[in-house]
């Protein structure tokens, strides 16, 4: 019965895809930030392109910070992402002192980017009090903040931009007190909570009207504009010119007020993009975000089930290339005990790189996705695999070496007979240990777009919804536990002899 | 043209072997004949080369000059194609039985005739008349090493060395680990196996005493070489040297010094 419901589902699929999908249209890819805001404007731009009829678009939004991003327009994974002036003059043109619009625009299209005018808002950072303090303190400019060592969370993004935290502290001269790193999902409840006096906001953030939050006057004019706008890979415009004049039609029309509205709708009410970029394209304002509190969507069993079956792959497909590299790997170098302490330095120093940094590195050569996080993870697996295989073989004693010589064991014999049973208790150990460090590792995957447990632990981070952040986080933990304990009965299936 | 002191009826014939490990000779010059059928002891202080020699007898080691024959053929390195079939000629037992703890003690005796492809039928019979010749109960067969006594597990190991019927038997300290009854245990079984199925045997040890009991023929060996060859009681009659003297002295029971019946009759 199932099966015939599934086969049911699936020719509706394919029909589906058959009608929406004439193959002969060429392919546009958008991406996103993984926050609200990318989110919402990316399906925006993919409606907008559709509604053009040139093109086929496929959807990679979310995809996950900055640095991701602009990667993968680099690398050409995208075509197109909605981006912000200050962005693309600091980390795409390296000309952080270019402040207005078109000066920036102008440069970053003789570099080839068609960039398009300002989509009308300008979501730059800002710095956040909860009313009762600001209220209580006389804080409402920056400036008023001097003399005062207020605590602070901030997002990396703005400990690190050249127009953040470390600009402001210096342009008003402020002494704070202590600034901690954190993501806005964890810096709002941090502020909730009175843990620290303010957070960094952008100034199109629902989270301002929900928490009623005031932002402080830049009366020192600090903070750089980040105008909303549209940023393609070179030679999109002359490619597709009808979808670049349909997506040129937004110019202007989301001022400050609508992209608030439309990021609370997403984030607070919690209605899908897809209705709210429709809702807007076809001229109908959509709700404003009041008391209106729509129940949170949970997990569905179906995408659970197609987490863990990406989870899953992510650690058997790395945990494979470990295997089928560092199990010959050990037994080759493991009676050389000098090469065989090189080999393990090697993938040792391999396994120091912290996961996200090694995940990272895979970009430029095979994008982003699924590919570049497997070989990471098999790198990552490979230490305890080569470690595991050297000290079995190297831990045999000698005279078991000499009985077997003497028997008159051929070089296979031994190894088949004698010394891969008796490495096995510490390969499979090794096994055990590299699987179990890649469910981990493999929850990071998700930031760089491979999927797995870890999209809803970044999703939930950027949609500042701690709930979907355990969705993801407590399966991930279980799988390590799982398969530590099937491991560990494994071994001793196979180890009877101990 | 050395003159060859070595006869048709020599299992074992070492000549001018000088043997190094790490760098240091371990053997030096030695000259041995040892005669078929017959308990060879090789007799010295820890240290002395003994075992070394033993593993020139196997193949797992290859003497630096001098050649070594067994059974008429020079010994060529274990690991060489070819050397199976001179490997079936000997059996091995080391210190704690040399057993591979991964296997039960059916499959480490039976391994050998595995190797050769035996019928299980065959395989089966000689395992069961080999239980009997070693006194060890069926019902241990399938146990790991691991939950064998020390006496069972070198036990196991004799058995394994005996399967494929061997004209030479080695036995490198094959009673050193165990507690004193078991070691005479075992002595008087070996000495009668042997007797009666005709082996060529040469052992290892520092134990005098046990020295003594097993040897047709003692070789003393003082840090690499032949302090001096003989029987038992030609070593104790006729020292070849001071050193030899004070070495075979040792064996001399300390209890007797300490009940004041010191007997030296025996020894001098």
């Amino acid at each position: 019965m199932r099966r015939h419901r599934m086969v049911a589902l699936l020719a509706v699929a394919v029909g589906v895809a058959g009608c929406s999908t004439p193959p002969d249209r060429p392919v546009v890819r958008i991406g996103s930030l993984r926050d609200v805001e990318g989110n919402l404007l990316g399906e925006l731009f993919a409606q907008t392109i559709e509604s053009a009829g040139e093109v086929r678009v496929e959807r990679r939004l979310g995809l996950g910070g900055t640095g991701v991003v602009l990667a993968a327009l680099a690398a050409r994974e995208i075509d197109l992402l909605p981006q912000y002036s200050g962005t693309l003059a600091d980390l795409i043109l390296r000309r952080p002192a270019l402040t207005s619009f078109d000066s920036i625009r102008v440069l970053a299209r003789s570099r080839g980017y068609d960039v398009s005018g300002p989509l009308g808002f300008n979501n730059t950072y800002g710095i956040g009090f909860r009313r009762v303090v600001a209220e209580s303190a006389g804080v409402r400019r920056i400036s008023d903040l001097r003399g005062r060592p207020w605590r602070g969370a901030v997002t990396p993004e703005f400990e690190q931009s050249v127009n953040g935290l470390a600009s402001m502290a210096k342009a008003y001269g402020l002494t704070l007190g202590p600034v901690r790193t954190m993501e806005h999902a964890l810096s709002y409840v941090a502020l909730a909570r009175g843990d620290v006096d303010f957070v960094d906001v952008y100034t199109t953030d629902a989270t301002i009207r929900q928490q009623d939050l005031v932002v402080l006057e830049d009366d020192g004019g600090v903070f750089v504009r980040y105008d909303g706008l549209i940023l393609a890979r070179p030679g999109f415009a002359a490619e597709f010119p009808r979808s670049w004049a349909a997506l040129a039609a937004l110019e202007g029309r989301l001022a400050d007020s609508t992209m608030t509205r439309l990021n609370s709708a997403f984030e607070i009410e919690r209605r899908p993009a897809a209705d709210i970029a429709a809702e807007f394209l076809s001229g109908l304002a959509p709700p404003s975000g009041g008391p209106v509190v729509v129940p949170r969507q949970s997990v569905t069993a179906g995408r659970w089930g197609r987490l863990t079956v990406e989870h899953l792959l992510l650690v058997g497909v790395s945990l494979a290339i470990a295997l089928v590299v560092g199990l010959p790997l050990g037994v080759a170098v493991s009676h050389r005990p000098r090469l065989a302490k090189s080999v393990l330095a090697m993938v040792g120093v391999i396994q120091t790189v912290p996961g996200i940094a090694l995940l990272c590195f895979f970009i430029p050569v095979f994008g982003i996705g699924w590919q570049p996080a497997v070989y990471a993870l098999a790198l990552y697996a490979l230490l305890p695999v080569v470690q595991g295989v050297i000290t079995g073989l190297q831990q045999i004693e000698a005279g078991l070496r000499e009985v077997a010589a003497v028997l008159g064991m051929t070089t296979w014999e031994r190894r088949r007979r004698v010394e891969f049973p008796l490495a096995a208790p510490a390969v499979l150990a090794g096994i055990r240990v590299a699987a179990v460090i890649n469910v981990g590792t493999a929850a990071l995957a998700a930031l760089i777009g491979a999927g797995g447990f870890g999209t809803l632990i970044v999703t939930g981070l950027a949609l500042n919804d701690w709930r979907v952040v355990m969705q993801g986080a407590l399966p991930s933990a279980g799988l390590a536990v799982l398969l530590h304990l099937g491991f560990t009965a494994l071994e001793a299936r196979v180890v009877k002899w101990r | 043209m050395m003159p060859d002191p070595a006869t048709a009826a020599d299992a074992v014939v070492l000549r001018r072997v000088t043997a190094s490990y790490g760098g240091s000779p371990v053997l030096l010059e030695v000259d041995l004949a040892l005669a078929a059928r017959q308990t060879h002891v090789i007799l010295g202080p820890s240290g002395c080369g003994k075992s070394t020699l033993l593993r020139c007898l196997t193949g797992i080691l290859v003497p630096g000059e001098g050649t070594v024959t067994v059974l008429g053929r020079d010994v060529e390195p274990a690991s060489t194609p070819g050397q199976r079939e001179a490997n079936h000629a000997t059996g091995l037992v080391l210190q704690d039985g040399g057993l591979f703890p991964h296997l039960t003690a059916r499959a480490n005796v039976t391994l050998p005739a595995e190797l050769n492809r035996w019928s299980p039928h065959r395989i089966d019979s000689r395992l069961a008349e080999l239980e009997g010749l070693v006194r060890l109960s069926g019902t241990l067969r399938d146990r790991y090493p691991r939950a064998l006594s020390g006496g069972q597990r070198q036990r196991v190991a004799l058995m394994r060395a005996l399967f494929l019927d061997p004209p030479l038997l080695l036995l490198d300290e094959p009673f050193s680990a165990l507690d004193p009854l078991s070691r005479t245990e075992l002595q008087h079984e070996l000495k009668s196996i042997v007797a009666a199925l005709g082996k060529t045997v040469v052992l290892v040890t520092h134990d005098i005493p046990e020295a003594l009991f097993l040897a047709d023929t003692i070789t003393l060996l003082d840090d690499g070489r032949v302090a001096q060859h003989g029987s038992g009681p030609d070593l104790i009659r006729h020292p070849a040297s001071a050193w030899a003297r004070s070495f075979m002295q040792a064996a001399v029971p300390r209890w007797r010094h300490l009940l004041g019946v010191l007997d030296g009759e025996a020894i001098r």
